[in-house]
């Protein structure tokens, strides 16, 4: 589902973020992708979101070249992949029905069928008592989850989630956690780039872990007990 | 292509994003609003004093004699060929009858007996000439020496020192009038650029979250547009509108005080200065708003 061979990000040259990177995710699975600041985490989800070009190398995502898709295709790949931020990125301006209406409305989906799923996706994060506040009238866990029901509104295949628990307390984040799992049981791949090793250890997934730009571990999921 | 609905959204949140940015929306109508009013009112005073120099064309005119063994039939079979030149406007014939009753009435006015001894003698027998009036003076030259062409032309009466004052004159206001449009065009597009990219910047995280949604450019864009075209629609009106209320005022305000005027200079009615001005201003407003935010909002697009 997603791979990435020989990868490699020099924003200034001579000094990579990540240098030869070789990841394979299979559809389905969780990987957390841990690693101290500046270890090329973000790199790694701007990488697969297409906001930066590899220096070398290939990714493919969901069958699509990355290095090949043409400018004009971007937005449609990026439909595929629903995306979670730290600092959750909601647009301000529009309330919760509106934030999670807005991905349905870029892919020009029909007003009737936007009225019927948005308030299905905000059930299911439960938030739909609050389908008319504004984001700055919510906790940072459900700002957070409203960010989540806007990437899964169009049933993404992928999950990229960066920090998705950095602004939350511990209650907060593991809520957000277990709603990230129970998306993952229903068949959507979730990368998660984390610093909290409280939860990538308790969650018990695969976890990469990044160095100065290159893969020091891969622990897969079944590997823990080991 | 895309939906229906989608450009009912895309409308839509352009005339939310007005009401969202007020400050922005009345410091962007503002600036075009004075942008454009600038523009009318050098258009009022250019356009004035195209008319009054036309007004003086008008008056210029060249007159050619003929040769005496010429009938009338001959000068007219002549004028006829003149008046299918295209620098001519007007042609007046005058008969010899016509010339002599023309001189008697200016110069023996009062005194008509002195007169009387010429009346079996006409002595202007042989001034038939036609005053022809051209359609712009600069063409005075190409059309006196077509006229010198023709056989049976004894002399042409021109005034080059005229022709040539007005018609230099003409060019200069149509030197300085380019100028000052091209100056004021520019001053316009950098202050409604720079406004459009004040708002721009403030919504740069909303358009990258868009980007990042999987928004196309035309959904992040049109808004933009709808916003910049609305703001350009309304800061041009403004100024039309005022500067329709003013202009008959200030038009007859100058008459009253600055009689002397009257004399030298007709003023350009209202209809006829704004049945231009208007869409020009109009096409200027919602032009500059569009371009405004079209090549503002690019540069913010790459994400």
């Amino acid at each position: 589902m997603i791979t990435l061979s020989h990868v490699s990000k020099c924003y200034t040259e001579g000094i990579p973020a990540l240098n030869d990177i070789n990841i394979e995710i299979n559809e389905g699975e969780f990987v957390f992708v841990v690693g101290s600041s500046g270890s090329g985490k973000s790199t790694f989800l701007k990488l697969l979101t297409k906001e930066l070009e590899p220096t070398e190398g290939q990714i493919v995502v969901n069958g699509t070249n990355l290095r090949k898709i043409r400018r004009m295709r971007i937005p449609k790949y990026r439909r595929n992949i629903g995306m979670v931020y730290q600092d959750f990125r909601l647009l301000k301006d529009r309330n919760v029905y509106e934030n999670v209406a807005f991905a349905q409305r870029v892919i020009e989906m029909s007003p009737r069928q936007i009225k019927k799923d948005v308030p299905l996706m905000l059930s299911m994060v439960g938030l739909a008592a609050k389908y008319r506040s504004n984001p700055k009238q919510l906790s940072g866990g459900e700002q957070q989850r409203v960010a989540i029901a806007r990437a899964l509104i169009n049933k993404p295949k992928i999950l990229l989630a960066d920090e998705p628990t950095g602004n939350l307390d511990p209650e907060n984040a593991w809520d957000i956690m277990n709603l990230l799992d129970s998306i993952n049981a229903r068949g959507t791949t979730i990368v998660v780039v984390t610093h909290n090793m409280e939860i990538v250890k308790a969650m018990k997934k695969r976890v990469i872990t990044l160095s100065k730009g290159v893969v020091v571990s891969d622990i897969k999921q079944g590997e823990w007990n080991a | 292509m895309h939906k229906i609905s989608t450009y009912i959204y895309t409308f839509k949140q352009g005339i939310i994003n007005i009401g969202k940015n007020k400050m922005f929306s009345l410091a962007s109508v503002a600036t075009m609003a004075a942008c454009i009013f600038l523009f009318g009112i050098f258009y009022s005073i250019v356009g004035n004093f195209k008319n009054i120099v036309k007004d003086a064309e008008e008056k210029v005119a060249i007159t050619v004699f003929f040769d005496e063994e010429l009938t009338e039939g001959d000068i007219k079979e002549i004028g006829e060929r003149i008046s299918k030149r295209s620098e001519v406007k007007k042609m007046i014939y005058v008969s010899p009858e016509q010339a002599w009753e023309d001189y008697k009435e200016k110069y023996f006015e009062g005194n008509e007996a002195l007169s009387a001894g010429f009346e079996e003698d006409n002595p202007l027998a042989n001034s038939a000439n036609y005053q022809i009036y051209l359609n712009d003076v600069s063409k005075q030259a190409s059309l006196v020496k077509y006229i010198n062409q023709q056989d049976g032309v004894r002399q042409i009466n021109k005034s080059d020192v005229v022709a040539n004052t007005l018609s230099d004159f003409n060019k200069l206001l149509g030197y300085i009038s380019a100028a000052i449009i091209i100056v004021l065009l520019l001053v316009a597009v950098f202050l409604i650029s720079n406004t459009i990219m004040v708002g721009i910047n403030v919504r740069k995280d909303e358009i990258a979250i868009m980007k990042l949604i999987g928004a196309t450019d035309f959904l992040v864009r049109e808004p933009f547009i709808i916003e910049g075209v609305l703001i350009g629609l309304v800061g041009s009106l403004i100024p039309i509108g005022i500067l329709y209320f003013m202009y008959g005022r200030i038009i007859s305000y100058i008459m009253e005080h600055f009689i002397f005027l009257n004399s030298i200079m007709k003023f350009l009615p209202a209809n006829q200065i704004f049945k231009t001005l208007t869409p020009v201003a109009l096409i200027l407003g919602v032009g500059l708003g569009f371009l405004g935010s079209r090549i503002t909002i690019r540069k913010h697009l790459d994400v």
